[in-house]
């Protein structure tokens, strides 16, 4: 019978040698057409068409759909693209199908506010799409805590944020922390170590990968910020003593103003130009407000920042 | 016809040729819900069909004949054994040009017409284009449908499909045609056409293997038969022979009833009409009968051998447990 | 060997054709005129992106349902009918050569009854657009892919026909045909899995026929030129994919028993 175990053979190796070539074939199709300038057009653009189309089989369709959100936001975030025309109505016809998809909500929360390339920009969408997901689910009180985040940080209203959580702090089941953001925000409590709070109970509370990342991306930026007043203000106080600007962070350390040579939560040191502190590579650092360069723009953190350094877990 | 006697041994040498060669050709199947039972659908199978001859594989449904067949046309894989088809071994693909083969109950593809469906066929069979038309026509005409040539065969009647499969199998003029139950479905007619097609093929030379529960067809036409029953060979030989084998009684006619006690103390099967007495019993005891027939004063009328048929030796074959060879 | 495999194919097309197959095409004509017709009150853009839309979605959907259809029938009908028995038996025809034969008769139905339906549907969209524009080109790319789709689809009903009863043939056929269509989707998914279901995920979102890609109607409704070397790669992958399927087709098919 070896005759017949070598056809046997020469069939399963030839399956096995074409079906291979044809799984290449489709990662280089797909690398095409995910290079393809990525369709800014729903091709059916009415949830409610779709939710009928779908023919009972919605929920599936929605988690179809928000595999396209994630795609489609990863393709054009890898790109630095300044606008995400549909991530919006992706969102939506995605909750529409699914109302319940609450990592739809939380996800539009973050990345429909932030500017691009972090995100749509939009603060108002964001804030309209989480409202939806309260309507849909009440009970949901992490959702509130999403919509105060998005009026306080993106839409500069620390009532309605207060508003937000209060509502949320009553839900069962509530994070204690609800109530204390609400108490911080209508007390306008120092804002940066109201941040760092709240986006540290963000990456502790979720296990969405891409809130994780971009939590993780606030807290260093708020650490940078703190970073540069504290260093800024010791070089200050260098020029005051010495009557000229220091030269180099040398100078500082000599004075024993410094212990050491600052460098960034990326491992870069800071660079002191012309009296001025700034961090070396600020793309590393999207969201800071102080340390850049001349000429680049600034970040979003409202009003006066009355900081303390507080340990965080980076 | 196969000629027999005194041939020189060139002659045997070309005779010797088998049109078709079964050594131990077995099957069986795995059957039951956990496909753990084993199932013979063929014992080893031992079997030779000379070329030039007309070979009848007689059985009951259910023998194997049809997995024969099957086996033999590499339709089934055999489970053990070897076969050989016009010299060639199983599985050979070029053989099949000379080899026709009629299905039971065929059916064919509803929207051909037979013309279209023989040209198909032929091709197939490897016709050559230039005689294709030839060769199609022909063998239409040897089945009798010659006038129905153009009609789609969806609308034709279980006998005329029977004429067209006898067609198909016949266009490409093979050396050897193997028929499964050819005569079902037809009338007496049809039946006695294809006896007598059966016997023109043969006369050109042609090797037929047919199979059939009809035993009647096989007695007349057949040279050899052979007898299977549940998957088992149970005899094989030539029909005269066999039928020899079985028979061995005589029938006794005579006038007045006196003897009638004596005679079936011997064994006999009386039957009276009348003054009329029919007796059956055994050729060895004729003698003693006839004896006493004298001694009663009986008027004899007649003294007939019983003819046995070959439903006779097949019903005995199938009786028996063991198989029966004679000499084959 | 070229002489038997078109026998059987053009037996193949013969036979499907006088099995009135072909006159979906009137279905198909009455679908497309009515269509062209109630969205002419409409306005001429949506006219068009609608026709285009439906015109092609309903030479695709046509087309998949007779592949399945007719080519589940091409082997598991031929066993059930018994017709297989005088082709294979006592003919020279190798098992794959019958295989080969049927697939090949089958592509060439359904290409002529695509031809023919495309015909009609550029006469609609000629209509609708009162001429001819550069974006046509790109529905001829759109049905293309199309017969690629049924390339594919055929080799694989074929394939189930080789091992299974009809009815359970065409449910497999079209169970692969949907589960192909999000092809995309899947190897998305398994992107954001972990642990073994990724691994499995992965495998199956390559394995399956990815119909996905094969799919730009929405892209040319919306008059998006399609990048040449995405009509090179399906191409071949339908080629690859189809030859694989075949290939088992034909392994199974040898190792058969026809009872």
């Amino acid at each position: 019978m070896t005759r017949d175990l070598r056809v046997q053979t020469c069939y399963a190796l030839l399956l096995g040698a074409l079906l291979t070539a044809s799984t290449m074939l489709v990662r280089q199709v797909d690398r095409v057409r995910s290079d393809e300038p990525i369709q800014e057009v729903l091709y059916i653009p009415s949830p409610k068409v779709v939710k009928r189309l779908s023919l009972g089989y919605s929920g599936l369709l929605a988690d179809i759909y928000w595999t396209r959100v994630v795609q489609y936001f990863g393709n054009k975030h890898k790109a630095k693209a300044k606008e995400y025309l549909i991530l919006e109505p992706l969102l939506d016809m995605t909750t529409t199908l699914d109302p319940q998809l609450l990592p739809a909500y939380e996800f539009g929360s973050v990345f429909l506010a932030q500017k691009p390339p972090e995100g749509a920009g939009d603060p108002a969408a964001a804030a309209r799409l989480v409202e939806k997901g309260i309507r849909e689910n009440p009970q949901a009180w992490r959702l509130y805590y999403d919509l105060g985040y998005i009026y306080w940080l993106e839409l500069k209203d620390p009532a309605k944020a207060s508003n937000a959580f209060e509502r949320g702090s009553k839900v069962a089941g509530a994070h204690p922390w609800m109530r204390v953001m609400a108490a911080a925000l209508a007390a306008h409590a120092g804002e940066t170590e109201t941040a760092i709070y709240m986006w540290t109970n963000i990456l502790n509370s979720t296990e969405d990968q891409d809130l994780r990342a971009n939590a993780l991306n606030r807290l260093r930026c708020l650490r940078v910020d703190s970073e540069v007043k504290t260093l800024q203000e010791r070089v200050d106080l260098f020029t005051k003593q010495s009557g000229r600007l220091p030269s180099g962070w040398q100078e500082l350390i000599g004075a024993g103003l410094l212990r050491g040579t600052p460098a960034d939560p990326k491992g870069n040191h800071y660079r002191l130009v012309a009296g001025r502190v700034q961090v070396e590579n600020p793309d590393l650092f999207p969201f800071i407000t102080t340390g850049l360069p001349p000429g680049r723009a600034l970040g979003d953190l409202p009003g006066e920042a009355n900081f303390k350094v507080t340990k965080t877990k980076l | 016809m196969k000629q027999s006697g005194g041939l020189t041994s060139d002659i045997i040498l070309a005779r010797t040729m088998n049109a078709i060669e079964i050594q131990g050709l077995e099957k069986s199947y795995r059957t039951g819900f956990f496909k753990n039972k084993l199932k013979q659908g063929l014992l080893p199978l031992s079997l030779e069909v000379e070329e030039g001859e007309v070979f009848g594989y007689l059985g009951p449904n259910g023998a194997g004949k049809t997995t024969t067949l099957k086996l033999l046309l590499g339709l089934v894989f055999p489970s053990g054994g070897t076969a050989k088809i016009l010299g060639r071994e199983l599985g050979d693909i070029a053989v099949k040009r000379q080899i026709g083969f009629l299905p039971e109950q065929p059916y064919f593809y509803d929207h051909l017409t037979p013309l279209e469906l023989l040209d198909y066929y032929a091709r197939l069979s490897g016709v050559e284009s230039r005689e294709r038309r030839r060769k199609v026509e022909r063998a239409l005409a040897r089945v009798g449908m010659s006038n129905s040539g153009k009609t789609q065969l969806r609308k034709f009647s279980k006998g005329m499909l029977q004429r067209v499969g006898i067609a198909q199998a016949i266009v490409h003029d093979p050396k050897l045609v193997l028929l499964d139950e050819p005569m079902s479905g037809l009338d007496p007619i049809g039946r006695r056409e294809v006896r007598d097609l059966v016997q023109e093929l043969n006369e050109e030379g042609k090797t037929i293997f047919f199979s059939t529960h009809i035993l009647s067809d096989a007695e007349t036409l057949c040279d050899r038969v052979a007898v299977l029953n549940k998957g088992e060979l149970k005899g094989v030989g030539v029909v005269a022979d066999l039928v020899r084998e079985v028979s061995g009684e005589v029938e006794v006619v005579w006038n007045g009833a006196q003897a009638i006690a004596q005679l079936s103390a011997l064994g006999a099967r009386c039957h009276s009409t009348g003054d009329v007495v029919r007796a059956i019993l055994p050729e060895r005891s004729l003698d003693a009968a006839l004896e006493i027939l004298r001694k009663n004063q009986a008027r004899l009328t007649s003294v007939t051998p019983v003819r046995a048929t070959l439903e006779d030796y097949f019903l005995a074959r199938i009786g028996e447990t063991k198989p029966k060879e004679v000499n084959a | 060997m070229i002489g038997r495999l078109w026998a059987i194919a053009f037996n193949t097309f013969r036979e499907a054709v006088r099995d009135r197959v072909l006159y979906n095409l009137i279905l198909f004509a009455l679908l497309i005129v009515g269509a062209s017709v109630l969205f002419g009150q409409i306005s001429l853009d949506i006219n068009r992106i609608v026709l285009i839309n439906l015109g092609l979605t309903a030479i695709s959907m046509f087309g998949i349902v007779i592949a399945i259809f007719i080519g589940i029938g091409l082997v598991s009908k031929e066993i059930e009918k018994r017709t297989l028995y005088t082709v294979l038996a006592a003919r020279p025809v190798r098992r794959w050569e019958f295989i080969a034969g049927k697939f090949l008769g089958l592509v060439m139905t359904l290409t002529v009854n695509a031809l023919l339906m495309s015909v009609g549907f550029f006469a609609a969209v000629l209509y609708v657009s009162h001429g001819l524009g550069r974006g046509d080109l790109s529905l001829v790319t759109a049905i293309y892919f199309i017969l690629l789709e049924f390339v594919l689809i055929t080799a694989l009903a074929l394939l189930f026909s080789t091992f299974s009863t009809p009815i359970f043939s065409s449910i497999f056929a079209f169970a692969i045909f949907a589960v192909g269509t999000f092809a995309e989707d899947m190897r998305g998914f398994a992107q954001m899995a972990q642990g073994v279901t990724r691994w499995v995920m992965t495998g199956a979102a390559y394995l399956v026929p990815n119909f996905a890609s094969l799919n730009v109607i929405g892209q040319v409704a919306h008059n998006t030129r399609i990048e040449p070397k995405l009509i090179l790669l399906n191409t071949l992958y339908v080629f690859v994919y189809t030859t694989a399927v075949l290939t088992a087709s034909v392994w199974i098919f040898e190792r058969r028993n026809l009872k």
